[in-house]
């Protein structure tokens, strides 16, 4: 009965977030939706007993990333007035398009009965010791991709940002930094 | 004593219990920390400090906050309205959040009821801290944003940048601590190694002759490294550069006055207070300490004596340093935390993870040949 009643409330709120991320004109009202949307889903793991996703939820997402959007949305400049004119004039009909057939989706996958893993649950499963045992054991080599892809990532972010493509000189060092 | 045991039995009531507790606890905390950085503060620049209200003007803080709750909120126009009020608020919030994972004394039994003195004992406790201390970031942001001034907003963009930065160190630095605990209790079940209760448990004993198995005798480059970003995370100097008065004026705050700037102010100290706390907890033993063979009734009170003497001795070195060193440059804060803080933070955790593990399994040769 609780699970249920923190799902409808959590639900609701994720829900607001997402459409007020979207619809917000102030881009420090979008990430605050996005906050509110990240934070209920960080409920909705703590009912499922994943206590340590929730905590990595809030940390991650809640405390870093969206500080990062926040920093970049103020250092850019809140006040500034965003440009409404649409690039792609095919996007409207075609969002609503991708609407109805997400709707259809739903409905679709609403009448199938889903594998969901062994019921009941066990007290232990959403412990660190747990996750840690199978992300270090069974999963490493994915795991330490994963890492290695965003290392890539955070590189070539670096290397984009700090040698434009015209500048003097650009290429020497980007051959010092290889 | 049997309708006491029922109750106490009852998790809602039990919690209910708790949660008053540790919010009138702060609250009382709050006043006496106020007035102790302003006496020591005082007594190291050589001036008297509040003397007036109460004994040894004691009395000062609570004459503050009840004259800072009867003055008038001023709202300025160009404010975020929403934003603007809620911005104490969450201020407030996540500092009150951290106390309820933090034991504060032994726990005892109400005859066959055990009761905690902490309000919830989390499994991912050091986890759930980090998360709520980054939250407290947005409390700076979004009230320096929402003010619609420029000072504050300044204030809020320094607030982003420095939180995000010293939060890495200091969770790199709570990384060892957890190590330590999941080596000590190798083999046993229970409640795992980022409980702080658990954590607080397995410092019992004596690390070497008379001194105690605190954690800060195997980890005290993690102290050191959590500490001065715990200085950094709750925006005291000489990290303050948030509110640094000479340059922005209040900084976040400037537009917020009456209880709404009070609750700021609050939210300050109650940080410097769970900071304090948390570094008594993950490595100076937490609430343990001798109790001298003491008769019973009294033996109980000495775990709180010894959580609260060892906080506060700490919440004496915040004040200290306050009162010590200048306010750092930028450039001087961005550099200590990513180039000095973060790589050491790494290299220890390395150090310590390679002992760990030569201590656990033994070095690789030995296995080989044995």
């Amino acid at each position: 009965m609780v699970e249920l009643v923190l799902f409808v409330i959590f639900a609701l709120a994720a829900v607001f977030g997402a459409v007020t991320t979207v619809w917000a004109r102030n881009p420090v009202y979008s990430a605050l939706g996005l906050m509110l949307t990240l934070f209920s889903v960080a409920v909705f793991y703590v009912s499922n007993g994943a206590h340590l996703v929730a905590a990595v939820q809030v940390i991650v997402y809640a405390g870093a990333v969206m500080t990062l959007f926040l920093f970049v949305v103020m250092l850019v400049g809140v006040d500034r007035a965003e440009n409404r004119k649409e690039n792609l004039p095919v996007q409207r009909p075609l969002a609503l398009g991708l609407l109805v057939l997400f709707g259809g989706a739903v409905l679709v996958a609403g009448r199938f009965a889903w594998v969901t893993g062994p019921s009941g649950g066990r007290a232990r499963e959403g412990t660190a010791e747990a996750l840690g045992n199978e992300l270090f054991r069974r999963w490493v080599l994915p795991f330490e991709l994963t890492a290695l892809l965003l290392i890539i990532a955070a590189a070539g972010t670096i290397a984009l940002g700090m040698f434009r493509p015209g500048e003097e000189g650009g290429e020497e060092d980007e051959g010092e930094a290889a | 004593m049997s309708l006491l045991e029922r109750l106490f039995a009852n998790i809602w009531f039990t919690g209910a219990v708790k949660v008053v507790a540790a919010f009138a606890l702060l609250l009382v905390v709050v006043i006496l920390l106020v007035w102790i950085e302003r006496k020591v503060v005082a007594d190291m620049q050589n001036r008297i400090g509040p003397n007036r209200a109460g004994p040894w003007g004691i009395l000062q803080t609570v004459a503050d906050g009840l004259k800072l709750l009867f003055k008038e909120s001023v709202i300025p126009r160009k404010v975020q309205l929403g934003v603007y009020l809620a911005a104490p608020i969450a201020a407030m919030v996540p500092a009150f959040l951290i106390f309820l994972v933090i034991p504060v004394g032994r726990p005892f039994h109400i005859g066959e009821t055990r009761v905690t003195l902490q309000v919830t004992d989390l499994n991912v406790a050091v986890l759930f801290v980090l998360a709520m201390s980054s939250l407290a970031v947005y409390a700076v942001v979004l009230g320096g944003w929402a003010s619609g001034s420029k000072y504050p907003l300044l204030g809020g963009i320094r607030a982003t940048a420095q939180m995000i930065s010293y939060e890495a160190a200091m969770g790199l630095a709570l990384v060892p601590v957890v190590l330590l605990a999941s080596a000590q209790s190798a083999g046993e079940t229970g409640l795992g190694a980022m409980s702080l209760s658990r954590i607080v448990d397995l410092q019992q004993g004596s690390f070497r002759w008379m001194i105690p198995g605190w954690f800060v005798f195997w980890l005290a480059p993690s102290f050191v490294i959590f500490f001065i970003a715990a200085i950094a995370e709750t925006n005291r100097a000489p990290f303050d550069l948030v509110e640094a008065e000479a340059e922005l004026v209040g900084g976040y705050h400037t537009e917020y006055s009456g209880f709404r700037f009070a609750l700021f102010y609050l939210a300050e100290y109650l940080n410097m207070f769970n900071v304090s706390a948390l570094a008594v907890t993950l490595f100076f033993g937490g609430w343990l300490g001798p109790d001298f063979g003491l008769p019973p009734w009294i033996a109980w009170v000495m775990p709180l004596f010894w959580f609260f003497l060892k906080t506060f001795i700490l919440v004496f070195v915040f004040v200290w340093i306050r009162a010590t060193l200048p306010r750092l440059r930028y450039d001087q804060l961005m550099n200590l935390g990513w180039k000095r803080l973060i790589p050491l933070s790494l290299v220890w955790l390395m150090v310590f993870a390679l002992v760990t593990a030569v201590r656990t399994w033994g070095w690789p040769w030995e296995r080989v040949a044995g």
